[in-house]
């Protein structure tokens, strides 16, 4: 009985386990050993191993590198810093009972279908700075609007701007962790005569810190890899000011077609992803409330 | 598990507009009366809500208008809130400039197929997950979500040096093909919400002798339809949207889908907006009306994978 069923659950998972071969591990031993070569897909056939020469290079030559990975840094922590905050407090106004609060939803929701690509264009076209509809927004409360994706300091807060239009998903997830939270520990607080931000303080916000782990683990993983905007809007521009690591990556691999070099470069991604994720985890036992 | 169980019909509430928590924040504590004071904290909420849903929503109103709008208007200072006199012209306008039924159509297969793929296989290999008990499955599932965290950069190049040695580069080959070998966000996915049917039913069905081919297909997958049209959301619109996948794989204007024709259009005729935004609207308009038909699905969905089981 039990060996039938765990040979029912082989065949279910076959699927998987060719994919899991195939397409994961496969990549990522060939991507561990491309690393160490000078792999080029024109010449296969003259890939040589040269040892750390690729990481040598990343870390001691590659000055876009270092400048990419610093970018990359500034928009991760920007983004998630005010992604978060902007997304919880839009998530408890949501969580209101207030008339049109579907309606409302809708509208924070309708940004993530937009397709990466269209989404791109729409805020080229808004971010212009002479005809773009930001820059008049502004000048008519008085605010000179700077050239934003033209600029090296205006750049990666733009980009930064729009991830955060697109974060309905997040909004969505704090949502349903706000709506977890039983009614009877606000009517308590009530009761013991705490006050709106006491009450933020002491009952939403040690509550709702699963979820924000949870946001800032997959904002992090997200925005690391952050490609297709900077890519359509800037490539990277001005001056490499928004040259992100996988824009970075994607160059070497694709236009230098540095497959080595951009498989080490992969690598490294990966072990920032890994670590910040652990450094994150580590930190969050110390703010992050569970109940049990 | 407990909380997943909670959390299903909690979501299923919300939807129906039944299940709130306080609202602590709208209450300012220096107004006595309590009718004021209701009355300033919803003001205040719907005010803010507006401001900012205004600019969520100016970007689409933007593009849309925009795309109704001539080129000598497009660029005129001060913008026009509203197309003085629409141009509907503008849509058979970028079918002159571009390929856009080709495009349309590769996106189209891509989307059939990957979603065909993604529904195929997610399903089975969830189901093994979730109401199949076998050795070690705890910790394979542990693999299955660690494949979450590995950034797709490292899978790239192997993946398209394999694709370029299979000769399926310029093809939607690599595109669809993986997708019918499991993804690690829809096993997930899906795995939540197998989860919710109770272990019962699988075992009284094994118990009057089903079998198991028998009990997945007639007696548990029924019961996962709303799961089942989540996923096909999710899929039809990371297929329709996808940019890096086709960005890597097509070469020629013929194998094209709808965003790297969008992008390339883009580069040639960086100033014709009014083109521009009428292509990307036509590009965008079939996703908003696709989440307007299953917004419910969709938003339970995103709402289960932020809390874990």
């Amino acid at each position: 009985m039990k060996r039938r069923e765990t040979l029912w659950a082989m065949l279910f998972l076959s699927p998987w386990i060719i994919g899991f071969l195939g397409f994961t591990l496969f990549p990522l031993v060939a991507s561990f050993w491309f690393s160490f070569t000078n792999y080029n897909i024109v010449n296969p056939a003259g890939a040589k191993f040269i040892g750390l020469d690729n990481w040598d290079f990343l870390f001691n030559k590659d000055n876009v590198f270092r400048q990419a990975l610093g970018n990359t840094l500034y928009y991760a922590l920007g983004l998630v810093i005010i992604g978060t905050s902007t997304d919880i407090f839009l998530a408890m106004l949501l969580n209101t009972k207030i008339r049109g609060r579907a309606t409302y939803r809708l509208i924070y929701f309708i940004p993530v279908l937009i397709p990466a690509v269209a989404g791109a264009l729409i805020w080229v076209w808004i971010l212009n700075p002479q005809r773009g509809i930001l820059n008049f927004g502004l000048d008519m409360i008085g605010v000179n609007g700077p050239n934003w994706l033209g600029s090296i300091h205006w750049v990666k807060p733009a980009l930064i701007m729009m991830a955060v239009w697109g974060s309905g998903r997040a909004i969505i997830i704090f949502l349903a962790g706000l709506q977890e939270i039983p009614n009877h520990l606000y009517e308590a607080a009530r009761i013991d005569g705490a006050g709106p931000i006491p009450v933020f303080r002491h009952v939403t916000l040690p509550l709702l810190t699963p979820v924000i782990l949870f946001n800032v683990i997959v904002g992090l993983i997200f925005s690391f890899q952050a490609f297709t905007e900077p890519y359509v809007m800037t490539q990277g521009g001005p001056a490499n000011a928004s040259m992100l690591y996988g824009l970075h990556l994607y160059y070497q691999a694709f236009e230098n077609l540095r497959m080595g070099y951009a498989s080490a470069m992969a690598w490294l991604l990966f072990a920032i992803i890994l670590l910040s994720t652990l450094i994150v985890f580590r930190g969050s036992r110390r703010w992050v409330y569970y109940e049990n | 598990m407990g909380l997943l169980r909670k959390l299903i019909p909690a979501s299923q509430q919300s939807q129906a507009g039944i299940a709130f928590s306080g609202a602590p924040s709208i209450k300012p504590p220096w107004y006595s009366s309590g009718r004021i004071r209701r009355f300033l904290g919803r003001f205040s909420i719907h005010l803010f809500l507006s401001v900012f849903g205004l600019l969520f929503a100016l970007p689409l109103y933007w593009l849309i208008i925009s795309s109704l709008k001539e080129q000598s208007e497009i660029f005129k200072v001060p913008p026009t809130l509203y197309p003085v006199d629409p141009r509907w012209m503008n849509f058979p306008d970028v079918l002159e400039v571009i390929p856009f039924f080709t495009y349309l159509r590769n996106t189209i297969v891509y989307v059939i197929f990957g979603t065909l793929g993604a529904l195929l296989s997610n399903t089975v290999i969830a189901y093994a997950f979730a109401k199949l008990r076998w050795p070690g499955r705890d910790y394979v599932f542990i693999l299955v979500l660690a494949t979450m965290m590995l950034p797709f950069q490292v899978r790239m190049i192997p993946m398209y040096i394999l694709f370029y040695k299979l000769h399926w580069l310029n093809t939607l080959l690599p595109l669809v093909v993986p997708g019918f070998f499991g993804n690690a966000f829809y096993i997930f996915l899906l795995r939540q919400f197998y989860r919710t049917i109770p272990m019962d039913l699988s075992d009284a069905a094994r118990i009057d002798g089903a079998s198991e081919l028998q009990i997945f297909w007639n007696i548990i997958l029924p019961l996962m339809k709303p799961a089942v049209i989540t996923l096909l959301l999710f899929e039809v619109i990371f297929t329709w949207n996808d940019f890096i996948g086709p960005l890597i794989y097509t070469r020629d204007v013929e194998k094209y889908t709808l965003s790297i024709g969008l992008r390339m259009f883009f580069t040639l005729y960086g100033a014709r907006w009014d083109l521009l935004m009428a292509c990307s609207t036509m590009f965008t308009i079939p996703m908003v009306i696709l989440f307007f038909l299953g917004q419910r699905r969709f938003i339970e969905g995103i709402a289960l994978t932020g809390i874990k089981g």
